[in-house]
């Protein structure tokens, strides 16, 4: 890695870093579970490193675990994605008659 | 083939923007489902781009493992119950921490730079870490293990001591000096075996109660993990390095939060084994008193007001519409009826919340601890309704291992009506003082069924 680039990269660290903190530092109590849940699904964004690292990988041995890296990525993206749904979900129904439920 | 791989770098921004805007949606009750929809849309568009990556190959490969990752998550998440919903994010976010490390694995095989194999080192530790532990995370609110400590002697040191081989063992992994016998063959597996372990043994020690706090640090483990791996590319993936480092910095923030809403440090719950002192049950006074429902529901029909002070117990029997039909039958009466909600009733902060308010009862009944505590003393019935460890008084008495939590002082109305299933102990598995006041009666069963009853007990009045 060059040293400009070193440097690029700490920049972008932490302003992503002071975005995150910003993000959700107003959040009230009872988000904490659906952002804990969304936050979650976005590091699902793990899959495409995943992805890359297999489409790339030339040895079995690489091909194997960027096999089981996907499947774990895949996973986390839509199980996390169905889980902070669900949860708020609920938060939508206060807003309609009770009872109706969907 | 057309070369579309010109895509992939504007939709990867558009999908940082997107999350962005989606994480700050989803921290407003109002906005927070759309947010989350946004996130899944930008998703959806960055994981098909992704397949236009120049020379990717093994496209066979990729398809299958997403099917079965995707399908396997997506099934899973439907069907488990709302109660279970805590452990899922731990072992969604332990698989997104495995991705991590497997990257970082794949980067080491092949061809790297001292830069980038040093980032995929320190991202293969912490996503490795992230992955086991969040596994024995679910594992001990799945009851698949005691969700109690488990802990030893010298346990901080042997952790400590794992810690520093695993991290050794990535120095010689980078290094792979002369003088030593070993090659880079045995120095990955053993990396990542000591990493594994580590993760496994800091949750040991750390109690049911605790678990959320923890899941949510390494939830922003994994995040700080994908950030690192995002540098370990031979181009650096920007996507990942800063949605990564976005969770990770929101996680922490967010674990601190849960924390102090506990009243305690998060040293305090990585070191401090909580509930693991055993203590006897000689100090309590007073005994065990069980009433009928048709008591309860005189007192709480005759009563001017009553606070509801939910807890797992309710989550469990899903009991909440039965609250509602309550709550409607003694306001009905004029009876003024409250809800008081611990921060960390159920197993996650809003929990109750949610459950609440999916039975239809307002936010304005709902009270913080802060907001009730003080009314106690005023209240004619406390209805406790599987909530435990949250209501126990032992937490004001020095030496008890709940000490300095902050709880809701029940214990201070003029009756105390427990609802439980049963004489167990609480998610601490600590006994609590409460049950044996001599303002408290315990009502046993079912939540639902037992609240079943007291609205038709109420009912014929």
């Amino acid at each position: 890695m060059e040293l400009s680039l070193f440097w690029t990269s700490i920049y972008i660290v932490i302003l992503a870093a002071f975005t995150g903190y910003v993000v959700i530092s107003r959040v009230p109590v009872i988000l904490h579970t659906p952002l804990m849940s969304g936050s979650n699904f976005i590091h699902g964004i793990v899959l495409i490193g995943a992805m890359v690292a297999l489409g790339l990988a030339t040895t079995t041995g690489q091909q194997i675990i960027g096999f089981i890296a996907v499947v774990l990525g895949a996973a986390n993206v839509t199980g996390g994605y169905v889980i902070t749904e669900r949860i708020l979900q609920m938060f939508d129904s206060s807003r309609k008659k009770p009872g109706k439920g969907d | 083939m057309v070369d579309l791989s010109f895509l992939i770098d504007p939709v990867y921004i558009a999908t940082i923007i997107i999350f962005i805007i989606g994480l700050q949606r989803m921290s407003h009750p109002l906005t927070a489902r759309s947010g989350i929809v946004w996130a899944g849309a930008a998703m959806l568009i960055a994981t098909l781009v992704t397949f236009l990556t120049p020379e990717l190959t093994n496209f066979a490969l990729i398809a299958i493992a997403i099917v079965i990752g995707g399908g396997l998550g997506y099934i899973a998440a439907k069907r488990v119950a709302m109660t279970d919903m805590p452990q899922m994010v731990a072992i969604y976010n332990g698989m997104g921490g495995g991705a991590a490390a497997g990257i970082a694995a794949v980067h080491l095989l092949g061809t790297t730079t001292p830069a980038t194999s040093t980032l995929a080192v320190i991202g293969g530790l912490i996503g490795a870490v992230s992955f086991s532990g969040s596994m024995i995370a679910f594992m001990k609110l799945q009851g698949w293990m005691r969700p109690r400590p488990i802990t030893f002697p010298g346990q901080q040191v042997v952790n400590m001591a794992v810690l520093g081989l695993a991290a050794l063992s990535g120095i010689l992994l980078l290094w792979q000096p002369a003088f030593l016998p070993l090659s880079f063959s045995t120095y990955l597996p053993l990396f990542f075996i000591l990493s594994l372990a580590f993760g496994i043994l800091m949750t040991l020690p750390i109690g049911g109660a605790d678990m959320p706090v923890v899941i949510s640090m390494y939830n922003a483990f994994t995040g700080l993990a994908v950030g690192l791996d995002g540098f370990s590319f031979a181009t650096p993936n920007y996507a990942m390095v800063i949605a990564g480092i976005i969770v990770g910095a929101a996680g922490t923030l967010l674990t601190v939060l849960m924390a102090r809403a506990m009243n305690r440090s998060i040293a305090n719950i990585l070191f401090g084994a909580f509930g693991a002192t055993e203590e006897t049950t000689a100090e309590i006074q007073g005994s065990i008193k069980s009433i009928e429902a048709e008591d309860v529901a005189a007192m709480l029909a005759y009563a001017n007001s009553v606070v509801i002070v939910p807890g797992y117990g309710m989550a469990v029997a899903q009991a909440q519409q039965k609250v509602k039909e309550l709550m409607d039958q003694l306001e009905s009466r004029n009876v003024t009826v409250k809800f008081a909600i611990h921060p960390v009733a159920g197993r996650m902060p809003g929990h109750m919340n949610v459950l609440l308010a999916e039975a239809g009862i307002s936010y304005d009944h709902l009270f913080d601890r802060d907001e009730i505590n003080q009314e106690f003393p005023g209240t004619d019935v406390v209805l406790v309704i599987g909530a435990n460890d949250v209501v126990n008084p032992a937490a004001h008495r020095e030496g008890s291992p709940l000490f300095g939590m902050p709880i809701l002082d029940v214990e201070q109305a003029r009756n105390v009506i427990v609802l439980k299933r049963g004489q167990g102990r609480g998610f601490s598995g600590i006994e609590n003082d409460l049950f044996y006041r001599d303002n408290t009666r315990m009502l046993y069963g079912d939540a639902k069924e037992t609240l079943g009853e007291l609205v038709q007990a109420v009912k014929r009045l």
